[in-house]
């Protein structure tokens, strides 16, 4: 199978059981997002692109936006620290628990924490880093991956999970949903009140107050927020938005693209360490902002992915991520914000701009393997051989533009991934060089009328071809395709017809002919 | 540290001085982002009214007398909980006769945190549009009280609540910790079968008294 086609070769060896809850799953989650958006609003497309243009002006100034909500931060007692790159976040991480001597670690969801690998490497330092959002818990003790940025594990059955609750000594086999969420709950419970440090991330920070807004469902936030005493939170540089009331927008618009909801359980407003008067809480808070790639993406011709505010209603919709699941993306964000942002974010290790693990060099790097990149050019100056591994996930699309539609912030995902394309043919990734005996019948066909008609009037033999003596692309397309009756010539025909007759131009074609396209 | 801090902020500079333009922050009047029927609420009546009935449509519960409450807790077993110690003699008074049968701790003890039935803490705020309790630190009186009992009841006066969320935005304050809370905590992780209580509350009751 050639490079173009591992999203496929995922999908095609996923069982069943997968493939049928993923698409189920998905499928429910866009047709509840779409009965809420319009039960509630008038106008939901100018809402998001309302959304869509507050993201983009605070991108277009995000330099502003990301002093003034440093300010406030610190102002509000917030120690603020920024990492260029994933080995100097988990860095910062590891040097504010080891001052605190922190042992245990309690972790609500968040996609930046699982992008720089921060559970793994802690473990790896000998510090308990558990995940306490239901799904991600699943996710940790099967040492699997999270298939869906909101639901992550929309690839597992009930069966499954209760296997793995057994294994790890949760409880004897039971699959009822509520008794494996019950026994989560007790389990976690124990682990919020003994953790030193709850890490999350944040789904948005007001510049104008400081403000990091938190939204979840479960309240495991809230818990690791409750029980701990330091609270660091890992925030990519776009998450923030101008103003307070900005946030209403986008509240309004996450919990119904997400799941549905008119708004989530819980939105934590959070700008300080606990008030003086309150008991429970953290004493002391970290922001780490984190760039990891982000500003390279700003600079390339594919910003707009930036505005993505994480709410899975591309990979919902997607026919793509329907059939294949998450895990075809073989990264942290999957679907069609996934096959933008992978690619763009893509780098090897201390080859970012960091260094911070002292090794590679700091400052310039990353640039050296622009490839089409650098202003102007699609994506950013990222790694051309990290970029290269994923460049197979944008050509992973029909370009149908239900992601761009379902988009809460409007991305323009489909240009992207045609930018995307362009950039990784011509970087020379596999599967984008077509080899020339491939398409150079077709092209002599094509290019000679004469030989295009006779093709046509005798296209409806082909169905009489043994398969077995059919072209092998052919052959290998039609194990999971069924070709429909050959009508070739027939429009040719038609037009010939309608000349001889004198018919004026621009009549619609009879009906039946209407879809073909000899 | 703050090498990095240079480094992103030089970075970022440098890609936007190449932008070819910058969008101006688009102007919106706050009721663009009320849904349908949020506008309409414009008394303190009409807005404890919305707020019922959206908090029942999230699963919540809500009393306007402390006997129904004590009469719910009593049927759900819930006979030991917290009170917040300032609010200990509004809230026996209210219960009436069930003041007896239901014993209210005023101190929580983390080391038996699962001896809570009930927390009772007081709310910050309401939002009618979405059926929510606001939390704050400043009027919560522990932060695990409001949490890790089975059932939490949040106290306010009809006058807290916000007609909508644009409303309860803007009237934000200082305070570090604010929490809209919205229904019971809840999942759908597994097969997406919608499952109460994962890490919060399975109930989540206001009593609005006044």
């Amino acid at each position: 199978m050639s490079g173009g086609e591992r999203v496929d070769g995922f999908a095609a060896a996923q069982s069943e059981s997968r493939r049928e809850a993923v698409r189920l799953g998905s499928k429910a989650g866009h047709e509840k997002r779409t009965e809420v958006l319009w039960r509630d609003y008038e106008d939901p497309d100018g809402l998001r692109r309302l959304a869509g243009a507050i993201k983009q002006h605070t991108l277009d100034h995000l330099d502003v936006y990301m002093a003034q909500a440093e300010e406030r931060l610190r102002a509000h007692g917030v120690i603020v620290h920024f990492a260029a790159d994933a080995a100097q976040a988990r860095a910062i991480v590891l040097d504010i628990l080891q001052r605190r001597a922190a042992l245990r670690v309690v972790k609500a969801k968040s996609m930046a924490t699982e992008e720089i690998e921060l559970g793994p490497f802690l473990e790896g330092k000998g510090i308990e880093c558990l995940e306490t959002d239901l799904g991600e818990f699943i996710v940790q003790i099967d040492a699997d991956h999270p298939s869906h940025i909101v639901k992550p594990i929309i690839h597992k059955n009930r069966r499954e999970i209760a296997r793995s609750f057994e294994a790890h000594d949760l409880g004897a086999y039971d699959d009822t949903p509520e008794v494996i969420t019950r026994r989560a709950r007790v389990f976690l419970r124990r682990k919020y009140l003994e953790a030193d440090v709850g890490i999350t991330g944040a789904n948005f920070i007001s510049a104008e107050s400081g403000r990091l807004v938190l939204v979840t469902n479960e309240g495991n936030s809230r818990f690791c927020l409750a029980a701990t005493r330091c609270h660091v939170a890992l925030v990519g540089i776009e998450k923030i938005v101008p103003r307070d009331r900005d946030l209403g927008v986008f509240l309004n618009l996450l919990a119904r693209s997400a799941t549905g909801q008119s708004l989530s359980v819980y939105t934590e407003l959070i700008s300080g360490p606990r008030a003086a008067t309150q008991p429970d809480g953290p004493d002391e808070m970290h922001v780490i902002f984190l760039d990891n790639g982000r500003s390279d993406v700003l600079a390339g011709d594919c910003r707009e992915i930036l505005r993505c505010i994480r709410c899975g209603a591309c990979l919902n919709v997607c026919p793509v991520y329907r059939q294949a699941s998450g895990h075809a993306y073989r990264g942290v964000y999957s679907g069609p914000m996934g096959a933008v942002l992978t690619p763009l974010l893509a780098r090897e290790e201390g080859q970012g701009h960091g260094g911070s693990g002292g090794d590679e060099g700091r400052g310039s790097g990353g640039a050296g393997g622009a490839g089409a990149g650098g202003p102007g050019g699609a994506g950013g100056a990222g790694g051309a051989g990290a970029f290269l591994a994923f460049a197979d996930l944008p050509r992973a699309s029909s370009l149908c533009g239900a992601c761009n539609e379902v988009c809460p912030v409007d991305i323009p995902i489909p240009d992207m991934l045609l930018r995307l394309r362009d950039r990784g043919k011509r970087a020379g990734a596999a599967g984008t060089v077509v080899p020339p005996s491939t398409m150079a019948g077709f092209a002599r066909l094509a290019s000679r009328p004469w030989v295009w008609r006779r093709a046509l009037a005798t296209g409806r033999l082909l169905g009489l071809v043994p398969a077995p003596l059919r072209p092998r692309a052919l052959r290998v397309w039609g194990t999971n395709h069924t070709l429909p009756p050959w009508r070739g010539g027939a429009f040719r025909k038609w037009m010939a017809a309608r000349k001889l007759a004198g018919a004026p131009p621009g009549l619609s074609a009879p009906a039946t002919r209407t879809k073909e396209k000899p | 540290m703050s090498d990095a801090r240079a480094g992103i902020f030089a970075r970022v500079r440098d890609a936007l001085a190449h932008l070819p333009e910058k969008h101006a922050l688009p102007e919106y009047a706050s009721d663009v982002v009320l849904s349908r029927g949020a506008g309409d609420v414009r008394t303190p009546a009409a807005a404890v009214t919305r707020l019922r009935e959206r908090m029942e449509a999230v699963r919540g519960r809500v009393f306007t007398d402390g006997r129904s409450l004590g009469a719910w807790l009593v049927e759900r077993g819930a006979m030991r909980g917290y009170c917040d110690p300032a609010l200990l003699d509004v809230v026996t008074g209210a219960l009436g006769g069930f003041a007896d049968r239901i014993a209210l701790e005023t101190a929580l003890d983390r080391a038996r945190i699962d001896d809570y039935q009930f927390g009772i803490t007081r709310a910050a705020g309401a939002i009618a549009e979405t059926g929510s309790l606001i939390l704050d630190d400043t009027t919560t009186s522990r932060r695990l009280a409001a949490l890790a009992p089975w059932i939490h009841v949040a106290v306010l006066a009809p006058a807290q609540t916000y007609p909508h969320i644009p409303a309860a935005l803007a009237a934000l304050n200082r305070d570090p910790y604010i929490i809209f809370c919205t229904g019971p905590s809840k999942t759908a992780d597994v097969e997406g079968i919608l499952i109460e209580g994962v890490h919060g509350p399975g109930e989540q009751a206001a009593l609005i008294l006044g």
